[in-house]
């Protein structure tokens, strides 16, 4: 047979897959978790960081999104086409099954990950194709030229309480996802012994807990600001956007 | 002590099992637990009931013959220990023990908890040993192995092949089985030239016996009676990389 086909219909090379854009999948989300950091500083970093990732060339930003959409579709289907091969291959349960060493976090994988799917979607819809709230209309002065307010969009989108619920409750989960994901790609590759299965088990976790504390900040920081009167965030920038934003409309 | 069983019993493989229960009254804490299963087939036998079929043979914890799931776990309760070394002071008078057999798709039940695990010598005849000329015994020492090496090869090799990795295994895979037999010829010079065709065939019959995947839970090691490490699988893993990258090259040219 085809090595390569041979590769791809084999355990090992779907697991390989499962590693692999699970490596890419958690390189994205730690870029991803610095770069909204930045609204903690004044709205321009925010700012002027997302325009020029909208103004990259069409070529690299559509290259850089397919190939990330790869990564999931791939780690989803490989992770489907395994675990219907796991269940198949104990077809009779036992009456009694114990869990002798399994973390939770390695079990729970499956379910992590379909809701993170289910979370991928409604976070494409909220805040890039804008289709759940409309926030085509915030525009931010960047030196001179008319740009997207991302700052007000992000504040815009976590004062609604049940949205900051919702990112939260699945960053949990995303860390989950992490602890175990991080260490078991090295497993999967076959880069860890004895000696550095305990610390990449803990960097794994410390890894997940970086991530959840990034990301999680910021909802927390809006429903601080926004509802218990600590400001973390700048509300007057936000609120001098909606009124540009409003005066705009009326003036067309 | 006293006992309450509840031993999975099935006829032969056409047939669906169930759980049956028994009850023994005079069991010696000294008793091995196999040695407490003969006790309930002798009973059995006196009351002109058909005897529960178990596998058993060495019963010194070194053949990987004798099996069963006992508690939800392969081999009983106690770490690094085979059933038939397990003794019954390590239960509590009166306690109910649920036994049955090891379950996977590729071991069916061929009566009671006599499974049929030719699954894995497939495993083995498609690359589990080196290709040598037979004869006079080669002189000892006279190819020099690290000592390092020697102790890893020599932990993979003491697996005895009871199957315990796939019962525990939540998704039923042999994959702490083949990185045992992989590792330990791969380590070792004699078993080194043949590194890349072994590892490719002996995951294709892994694969095509119906074993499920490796999702590093780590069950298996856990319960393994000779604690192969879960190193093994890693090494496995990497081989196979490496392996399958040189056969991608090699066929292209
Ligand atoms: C979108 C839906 C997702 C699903 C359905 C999913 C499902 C899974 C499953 C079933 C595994 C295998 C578990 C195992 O081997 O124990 C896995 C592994 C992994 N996932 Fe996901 N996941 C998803 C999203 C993500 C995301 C967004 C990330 C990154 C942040 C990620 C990172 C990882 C990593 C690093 C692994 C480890 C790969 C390995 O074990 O070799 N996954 N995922
Ligand atoms: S009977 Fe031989 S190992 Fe238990």
């Amino acid at each position: 047979m085809n090595p390569f086909l041979q590769l791809l219909r084999s355990s090992l090379g779907k697991k390989y897959l499962m590693a692999l854009s699970g490596f890419v999948l958690a390189g994205f989300v730690l870029g991803h978790m610095a770069g909204n950091a930045q609204i903690f500083l004044p709205p321009e970093y925010i700012n002027a960081y997302g325009h020029k990732l909208q103004s990259l060339p069409g070529v690299v930003l559509w290259g850089i999104r397919l190939f990330l959409l790869l990564c999931v579709v791939v780690h989803i289907c490989v992770a489907v086409l395994l675990t219907i091969e796991n269940r198949l291959a104990r077809p009779d349960r036992y009456e009694k099954e114990a869990t002798v060493e399994a973390t939770i976090s390695s079990r729970a994988m499956p379910y992590t990950g379909l809701i993170l799917l289910f979370f991928i979607i409604f976070h494409l819809l909220h805040y890039t194709v804008r289709s759940i709230y409309d926030y085509s209309n915030l525009p931010y002065n960047l030196h001179g030229e008319t740009v997207h307010d991302i700052y007000t969009m992000m504040y815009l989108g976590f004062s609604h309480w049940w949205v900051s619920i919702f990112y939260i409750a699945v960053m949990g989960l995303l860390c989950l996802h992490l602890t175990h994901g991080v260490s078991s790609m090295f497993q999967t590759m076959g880069w860890r012994n004895e000696k550095w299965r305990a610390i990449l088990d803990k960097a794994a976790a410390a890894y997940g807990w970086v991530v959840f504390l990034g990301f999680v900040s910021i909802p927390v920081a809006v429903l601080l600001t926004e509802h218990a009167g600590i400001a973390l965030l700048d509300k007057e920038h936000v609120e001098a956007t909606l009124a540009l934003a409003k005066s705009l409309t009326l003036n067309q | 002590m006293k006992l309450n069983l509840k031993i999975w019993r099935q006829k032969n493989s056409a047939v669906t099992g169930r759980l049956v229960d028994y009850q023994l009254d005079d069991v010696s804490p000294d008793s091995s637990f196999l040695e407490m299963l003969d006790l309930l087939n002798e009973q059995l036998v006196s009351e002109g009931e058909e005897p529960v079929a178990f596998d058993h043979d060495c019963r010194e914890g070194i053949c990987g013959t004798c099996s069963l799931n006992i508690n939800g776990i392969p081999h009983g309760p106690q770490k690094a220990t085979t059933t038939c070394q397990l003794h019954m002071r390590h239960f509590e008078d009166g306690e109910t023990i649920v036994i049955e057999p090891f379950r996977a798709k590729p071991f069916p039940v061929i009566s009671d908890l006599i499974i049929d695990r030719s699954a894995f010598e497939g495993i083995t005849q498609a690359g589990g040993f080196i290709t040598a000329r037979t004869g006079s015994a080669p002189d000892g020492n006279s190819i020099a192995v690290r000592k390092n090496i020697a102790e890893k090869a020599m932990d993979a090799a003491s697996c005895i092949g009871c199957g315990a990795c796939v019962a525990a295994c939540k998704n039923a895979s042999a994959m702490l089985y083949v990185g045992a037999k992989v590792s330990h010829l791969n380590l070792l010079p004699q078993g080194a030239a043949e590194k890349d065709r072994r590892v490719l065939s002996m995951v294709w019959q892994m694969d095509r016996a119906g074993f499920g995947n490796c999702t590093n839970y780590g069950e298996c090691s856990a319960v393994c009676p000779k604690e192969i490490p879960l190193d093994v699988i890693a090494k496995m893993n990497r081989d196979y990389a490496v392996a399958t990258v040189k056969n991608i090259f090699t066929q292209a040219m």
